[in-house]
């Protein structure tokens, strides 16, 4: 279990990991993720599983290459073994015909968003899809995005893609347009909270994808805990997802960030072994 | 002489790190008996013909007899009297609350140091060589790895029938592992103990989270197990519900000791998991899981912590060693005190407790004095970290994907007490999801007594009374 037979780079810095992982295949469902632990002194970091293959057994993971973390796991090769994998955690997505879906996913989000998107075209949904990011080479799966969506729009910060401009600003275009049912995002909590904003001004029933610090992921900490409606929810158990319009961004921006100072000295650290190691 | 003759009589004392020293590592503080230590407090024991330690210990070690064959200087054979009704004692020996089990009943006058006996047996006897049990047609699958869950998979084992358990952490053990820190109870110990188990046959299979990954129908249907048993504790932190609690700095216990311990994020950045303590720390409750948290931020290097707790000190549920050993570190226990908000600065981060005195009034149902805000006491308390340590209850995960398994309004699994049996036909349970958050040893004995109502229904032989 947990080897990794197939590795695909979308850029330098996003790679999607195919990872032999039965049990989990057998049961996940859109929505669902897993906490992976990299290598006998890891951590425990929560990714989105953003394809499975029931018959080969395996499911897809895409990551970003944003910490020390991140970056163990992008620098592991076809035929490794991931050292832990958990799951599927979380409350799988609630699916149902609802009319026009209009999903939102910025970056790296875009994987979660993937497994949504099919569920919601198979039950029967028009899906209109706005993908975001930095610059070009931070979109991915569009194609994949494009099987089950009706239309698909592209905005990148730069203009080096699609439109330019910010994901809000795609999504703001289509609810001018025609009407919404439902709005699905994820992606940053920065991009998420003012997709929310958006939202609700325009009274559109919204869920998000709440990506918080985790620890085991299956209720035992709180470390996850955020408020929502003024309530204390666990993502891990309770979402990842969330009616946006409930949720206090403010507050898990804040969360996000405790460990900023410690992440940035294992980094250096990092980079320093590594360089000793060259 | 003289001397000789009064340390007969009184305990020997068990070697600790000294204080000052210890609090900058996470060595284990009693260092245990040497030898001649353990020979000299075994002679103390009366050797009773109706020994009544024996009924203080929940799972009935035959005390009198491996402590006689200890003074005998034959340890392996101590141990295998101890092993024969429990099957972890090296961690029994450490982390039981003896003064309230074997030793509340020693007739000596200073009662013997029981666990400091069994604890040396566990540690310096030679395990007895394992005769393979006649192997029965039936598996049993068990969830959790914690002492109860351990302890179950031993005994069906040894019953001889083929035992699978699951955990869901990447580690083995369940509290010992996560909750419990090294300084009490070294995970090497616990490493070892879990190997023994395996080398009963028993089968381990980690990162598999019952109720999700697999479910409990799953497991009797398709899996073909014959019976399960449900050992996944009490693992999710009650919080205050108080004002503030969302704020950076606020951890629950669980999580800080699963970081510490579990993670080692105090080897952090050898290790990838960070933990952050502030200099002033206050640790909310003031049971066992308060005062790890407390020593632990300790040598995190807080330069104060102190416990705030609704009642006074003798009304804390923790045990008596660890009470003592968290004062002499320093910690501070803040009596009648109970916080009403958590306080944080324009980032998040806290920056303080505010806090209501308490007196104690009539007896509760617990038969605690109850404690009764006093008011206008509201006074600010200046922190930086928060930890609350105030109780864990059942994970729901399971009662919640398994139908008609009925949980009390507690969340603790319906089930009876002599067998574990729960409102689902061949679904057993025991310890601390059956119980509620209680201790190692009557975890452990729930494990044993489940194992005999397992092994017995599936021979066929269940005897109606």
């Amino acid at each position: 279990m947990n080897k990794i037979v197939e590795k695909e780079f979308f850029s330098d810095s996003v790679v999607k990991l195919v990872i032999e992982a039965p049990y989990i295949a057998q049961s996940r469902k859109a929505g669902h993720f897993v906490i992976v632990r990299t290598g006998q002194k890891g951590e425990r970091i929560p990714l989105t599983i953003a394809e499975a293959d029931l018959e080969k057994g395996t499911i897809t993971i895409i990551i970003q290459k944003v910490g020390v973390s991140s970056i163990k796991l992008c620098n592991m090769e076809v035929g490794d073994y991931i050292t832990d994998v958990v799951g599927p955690l979380g409350r799988p997505t609630h699916i149902e015909k609802v009319g026009t879906v209009l999903a939102s996913g910025g970056g790296v989000g875009i994987a979660p968003l993937l497994p949504i998107v099919e569920a919601m075209k198979k039950a029967g949904n028009k899906i209109i899809t706005v993908l975001a990011a930095r610059r070009k080479d931070l979109i991915i799966l569009e194609e994949q995005i494009r099987k089950y969506s009706d239309e698909v729009i592209i905005m990148t910060d730069d203009g080096s893609y699609g439109k330019k401009g910010l994901v809000t600003d795609g999504m703001e275009e289509i609810i001018k347009r025609e009407k919404i049912n439902q709005v699905i995002t994820v992606g940053p909590a920065i991009m998420m909270k003012y997709v929310a904003l958006l939202t609700k001004k325009n009274k559109i029933p919204t869920l998000a994808s709440l990506n918080t610090i985790m620890v085991d992921g299956t209720g035992m900490c709180g470390a996850c805990r955020i408020s929502v409606g003024g309530k204390t929810r666990f993502v891990c158990v309770d979402g990842p997802e969330f009616d946006a319009h409930q949720v206090d961004f403010d507050e898990m921006l804040l969360r996000l960030n405790f460990y900023r100072d410690k992440e940035e000295k294992a980094y250096d650290n990092f980079l320093n072994k590594y360089r000793k190691a060259l | 002489m003289a001397k000789r003759k009064r340390t007969k009589k009184q305990r020997v004392r068990m070697q600790i790190q000294e204080s000052g020293e210890r609090i900058r590592n996470f060595e284990e503080v009693a260092l245990g008996f040497t030898e001649d230590e353990a020979v000299e407090e075994a002679s103390r024991c009366l050797q009773c013909k109706h020994p009544r330690c024996i009924k203080g210990c929940p799972v009935n070690v035959r005390i009198p007899e491996f402590i006689l064959k200890l003074k005998e200087g034959d340890i392996d054979s101590a141990k295998e009297i101890i092993l024969s009704t429990n099957s972890l004692p090296a961690i029994t020996g450490r982390v039981c609350p003896q003064e309230n089990q074997c030793q509340e009943f020693c007739i000596h006058p200073n009662a013997i140091s029981i666990g400091g006996l069994e604890r040396f047996v566990a540690d310096h006897g030679k395990r007895p060589e394992i005769v393979p049990s006649e192997k029965l047609q039936s598996k049993v699958a068990i969830i959790g790895s914690g002492p109860s869950g351990l302890t179950c998979a031993a005994e069906l084992a040894n019953f001889g029938h083929e035992v699978v358990l699951y955990e869901a952490l990447h580690e083995y053990g369940g509290v010992l592992t996560y909750g419990i820190p090294e300084f009490r109870m070294p995970k090497q110990v616990v490493k070892e103990e879990v190997e023994y188990v395996q080398s009963l046959g028993v089968r381990l299979e980690k990162d598999i989270l019952i109720g999700k990954t697999i479910t409990i129908d799953e497991l009797l249907n398709e899996y073909e197990y014959d019976a399960v048993y449900i050992a996944s504790g009490a693992g999710t932190p009650n919080f205050l519900k108080i004002p503030g609690e969302n704020l950076k700095g606020v951890y629950s216990a669980n999580e800080f000791l699963t970081r510490v311990n579990l993670l080692k994020g105090y080897d952090f950045p050898e290790y990838d998991t960070p933990v952050s303590v502030g200099e002033k720390v206050a640790v909310i409750g003031a049971g066992n899981v308060a005062m790890d948290a407390a020593r632990t931020s300790l040598r995190l290097g807080a330069r104060e912590v102190d416990i705030i707790y609704r009642r006074t000190e003798g009304e804390c549920p923790a045990r008596l060693e660890e009470i003592i050993h968290a004062k002499e570190e320093g910690v501070v226990i803040g009596e009648l005190t109970s916080p009403v908000e958590i306080l944080g600065d324009k980032k998040g981060n806290v920056i303080g407790l505010k806090c209501l005195r308490m007196q104690l009034g009539e007896k509760d149902a617990s038969g605690r004095r109850r404690p009764i805000p006093i008011p206008n006491t509201e006074f600010i308390f200046p922190v930086d970290t928060v930890i609350i340590a105030i109780g864990q209850k059942p994970n729901q995960l399971i009662a919640q994907t398994t139908p008609g398994l009925e949980s009390t309004r507690w969340g603790t699994l319906v089930h009876k007490e002599e067998t574990g049996e729960t409102t689902r036909e061949r679904v057993y349970t025991g310890g601390d999801v059956a119980t509620g958050a209680a201790t190692v040893i009557l975890a452990m004995e729930a494990g044993r007594k489940a194992a005999k109502a397992i092994h017995e229904k599936i021979l066929g032989k269940i005897k109606v009374e």
